[in-house]
């Protein structure tokens, strides 16, 4: 699924990233704990989460995960953002829930990762 | 090739948590290294350090770079692991609700930073702190 579906699907918000909205996430992970996180190894992993801080961005990095979609309108400071940028990442917002935004993009085709 | 790099780590900062690790990282990525390698020692790292922000009141990090090998060692000054048996068991946390908050607390770094890493030795002393050695082979 390109991220441009997943912008339509869940109503998101592209914060940064523009430049990518053409590139693939294939699966998604939904989750507030960023050490559950840090132990997958999945390529083109959107990260779904509602836990919007700069450790969420850090977290993202060692992880090498580019694609983050934040949950319940979650507000990405503008620290947050540049740290993304540097990172080359997309940050999308939506409105939805955890539990809508999962919903929706799984049964749109969007595999999990266990 | 031996590259030495020392990192300071101040306590409670959440703010900065993974400058450190972010940095070697990038230094890492510099040289001709698998990027799956890369990976598990960054996230050994990372959860190290922020192990030091979430319960060290400071903190050093020691990266020793050789041709085969990456050596880190933490440093704190904390208050220790009184059980560091207890402490590998995963789900088992001391972390405050300001950690929590974080996305960290859940008692799983320890365990994350094993599987990351070759070799783990944590010694630890009541009152003064805590000593992490972690190696890594390329």
């Amino acid at each position: 699924m390109d991220i441009s579906k997943v912008i339509e699907l869940t109503e998101a918000t592209l914060v940064c990233g523009g430049d990518q909205t053409g590139n693939e996430v294939i699966r998604g992970f939904s989750s507030d704990l960023m050490s559950d996180v840090l132990t997958l190894d999945t390529e083109g992993l959107l990260l779904i989460t509602g836990l919007s801080n700069i450790q969420t961005i850090r977290t993202a990095e060692m992880a090498d995960i580019h694609y983050i979609l934040f949950v319940r309108d979650k507000k990405v400071t503008d620290e947050m953002v540049k740290l993304a940028v540097e990172n080359n990442m997309v940050i999308l917002e939506t409105p939805f829930s955890l539990f809508k935004t999962s919903g929706i993009l799984f049964s749109q085709g969007l595999n999990p990762v266990y | 090739m031996v590259i030495e790099q020392t990192y300071f780590v101040r306590g409670g900062d959440f703010s900065h948590a993974g400058d450190a690790s972010s940095k070697v990282k990038k230094l890492l990525k510099q040289l001709d290294i698998d990027p799956k390698k890369i990976k598990s020692i960054v996230i050994a790292l990372y959860e190290a350090e922020v192990n030091i922000v979430a319960h060290a009141w400071e903190g050093t990090i020691a990266v020793l770079l050789e041709k085969d090998r990456i050596t880190m060692v933490l440093t704190d000054r904390g208050p220790g692991i009184p059980d560091i048996g207890q402490a590998m068991v995963e789900g088992y946390s001391t972390a405050s609700s300001e950690v929590r908050e974080m996305g960290f607390g859940a008692g799983m770094g320890l365990s994350n930073m094993k599987r990351n890493s070759d070799v783990l030795e944590i010694s630890s002393q009541v009152g003064e702190g805590t000593i992490v050695k972690m190696v890594n082979y390329f």
